[in-house]
């Protein structure tokens, strides 16, 4: 999952990143197919090389050697005026529209569950060009709706977003999961499976989303982790095994 | 001018002042009535008066270079309103009042200990909030101070993971301005989930992080909301007390984010000298937009250095000295969290949090320990001991030489 997500970071663009796998994913990219990626922290960072893991998005590591260390009002302006590329995202529960959750199971005022909330994952779906989610893949996480939107997919569907003024042309490009690799129908705005993960079959992913996934005439086999991505993972990206 | 249209002037009286208030409708509706002096109470929620207005389908997006037509766009109509409840009500020119009385023009000495200024500045019921950056430069030891003290019915600015546990487990919180609570890498806050299932914390808000910091600069600029490109289309947007208006320039929508006014704010920095000039290294979070939108600034500083410190480089002041109402010498002060260059986290310190606040009986004894058995936060270093505070100097991200 990880090696699927960092091989989708583009060279030369801006990455906004999120707590947790996308800072395993962003760090793997930055050492192998993106190594001139800018990534974006959201309480000031910008520009850091990630020698060692940040456990969380405002340490020191997050603007390690960078190129600056402001604060949060200077990075989410940059996501409004359009200067963030991709944002990586993680989230509870998503819905065939690419919504996330995260902020409460069941009613909101006498929640199952509180989650933590939003941070800044509704500004990173409103403002970021384009959204990777990386997400655990069960039929529990993936559902037909999410008892919450907290960060904006495409909403109800085609034209939804623009309707609710977000920024045009924005909007969720991938869902990594740990069973395959989603994009999303420009059709229809539901989620593509376009890719399984080594060892997995299509119809395991199928049945472990808990809403019809579109499923084109072919879907493409994820290439396994390369020695050399497995040996940056292990022995320099999470030496001390907080994920992998 | 272009006749606009303040229906935005929210139920909550968002921006309502004293004095006769015109509420202007959109269908050539006028509405006028005076609001009783020195009371907002009477005011008549706007929602109840503008609730005939059904939203507007957005505009297409005309493309980089189509202009708004003439004549198009330019009423600024109330499209949506968040079902939230404004907790912290605000009054600027109020707010301007207090800045002219209460805020001291002159360097004075502020320095006292974290007992005096949390028992004169926080009080029970009162809108508080904390600056940090999940556990860096958290000011731990005045939240410890706050629930030694048992400061009650607290109005929270929710951007925390241990301290606003701390506050939370010893049932100190009411209401909740709540953008994230969670033990970041350890993942959701058992704390924060017993809290707000049982109905303790009777009221969560939800705002984004960019919101409720727009929110802390509209108040910092003295205005009463920005607009913004967040939250719309969400849950998010139903669950604040933002409100949703077509932009009278451009015909876009735009989320408006009420100022957000505290009576108090905690910030803990690298250094300030006695009179609350301070300085901080590393990324600044929201502690600039914090220190300029509260009543009450009370700072923790790991050092206080004699104002020619300060003077040699004036440039790095994030928040100067009339911002500022208590000095605290606090070294270490985001312990068991880290602070850019002078320390890491101590990383078992905060695991014993996360496994003890499984359970409310756990977090009790974690309380007992850490807060209520100590005195002070020089009793607490003396706990943490020597030792463990070396190596977490030993563990800080070093700047380049």
């Amino acid at each position: 999952m990880i090696c699927v997500a960092a091989r989708l970071f583009e060279d030369g663009t801006t990455c906004f990143i999120g707590t947790g796998l996308p800072m395993l994913a962003g760090m793997l990219a930055a050492k192998t197919t993106a190594p001139n990626i800018v990534l974006v922290f959201e309480f000031g960072g910008m520009g850091a090389i990630l020698e060692e893991l940040p456990r969380a998005v405002g340490e020191a590591r997050t603007y390690h050697k960078g190129l600056s260390a402001l604060g949060i009002c200077d990075i989410m302006e940059t996501a409004q005026r359009g200067f963030i590329d991709y944002g990586f995202l993680g989230g509870a529960q998503i819905d065939p529209f690419g919504n996330l959750n995260s902020v409460t199971i069941g009613d909101h005022d006498h929640p199952k569950a509180r989650l933590p909330g939003s941070g800044g994952g509704n500004d990173v779906g409103s403002l970021c060009w384009r959204t990777i989610a990386i997400m655990q893949h069960d039929a529990r996480r993936f559902i037909p709706k999410v008892d919450f939107v907290t960060t904006p997919g495409y909403l109800t569907g085609p034209g939804a977003r623009e309707k609710a003024g977000l920024p045009p042309g924005t909007g969720p490009a991938y869902v990594v999961s740990t069973l395959g690799l989603m994009d999303f129908d420009p059709a229809t705005c539901r989620m593509r499976l376009k890719a399984v993960h080594p060892g997995v079959t299509a119809e395991e992913v199928i049945k472990n989303t808990g809403f019809d996934l579109v499923i084109p005439g072919t879907v493409d086999n994820n290439a396994p982790p390369s020695a050399e991505e497995l040996r940056l993972l292990r022995e320099e990206i999470d030496p001390e095994k907080l994920y992998v | 001018m272009n006749r606009v249209t303040w229906a935005w002037a929210a139920r909550s009286g968002l921006g309502i002042q004293r004095g006769s208030v015109m509420l202007f409708l959109p269908r050539g509706r006028v509405e006028a009535f005076i609001a009783p002096p020195g009371g907002r109470g009477h005011i008549p929620r706007a929602d109840s008066i503008v609730s005939n207005v059904t939203a507007q389908p957005a505009r297409a997006y005309r493309g980089p270079a189509g202009p708004p037509a003439r004549g198009e766009g330019e009423e600024m109509e109330l499209l949506q309103s968040g079902h939230g409840e404004l907790i912290q009500p605000f009054d600027l020119d109020e707010f301007r009042q207090w800045n002219r009385e209460k805020k001291l023009r002159r360097l004075t000495d502020k320095v006292m200990t974290e007992q005096e200024a949390v028992r004169q500045f926080v009080t029970d019921g009162c809108y508080i909030g904390t600056e940090l950056y999940g556990t860096v430069r958290c000011p731990m030891s005045l939240a410890r101070e706050v629930v030694r003290q048992g400061k009650k019915d607290l109005r929270v600015c929710g951007q925390g993971v241990l301290e606003l546990d701390l506050w939370m487990a010893a049932g100190l919180v009411k209401k909740l301005d709540i953008t994230y609570i969670g033990l970041e890498v350890y993942g959701t806050s058992a704390t924060l989930r017993r809290a707000v299932e049982s109905g303790q914390v009777e009221k969560c808000v939800e705002w984004s992080n960019a919101a409720i910091t727009w929110r802390m600069k509209a108040a910092a600029m003295g205005v009463p909301f920005l607009p913004a490109r967040s939250m719309l289309g969400t849950d998010m947007l139903e669950h604040s007390a933002a409100k949703v208006v077509q932009d009278p320039f451009t015909g876009i929508k735009v989320a408006l984010l009420p100022a957000l006014i505290l009576d108090v704010a905690l910030i803990h920095v690298h250094r300030a000298d006695k009179h609350g000039n301070c300085q901080i290294e590393g990324i600044s979070g929201f502690a600039g937009e914090m220190a300029r939108a509260c009543r009450r600034l009370i700072v923790s500083a790991e050092e206080i250095v004699p104002v020619e410190e300060i003077r040699k480089h004036p440039d790095r002041t994030i928040v100067p000295y009339y911002l500022v109402d208590a000095v605290v010498h606090a070294p270490y002060g985001s312990h068991p969290g880290e602070n850019a260059y002078l320390y890491g986290r101590d990383e078992p310190g905060i695991r014993e949090w996360v496994e003890m606040s499984k359970t409310a009986e756990g977090a009790q004894a974690y309380l007992q320990k850490y807060v209520y058995g100590v005195k002070d936060h020089a009793a607490y270093l003396e706990l943490i001991g020597e030792k463990r505070l070396r190596e977490c100097v030993e563990l800080r991200e070093r700047r380049m030489a």
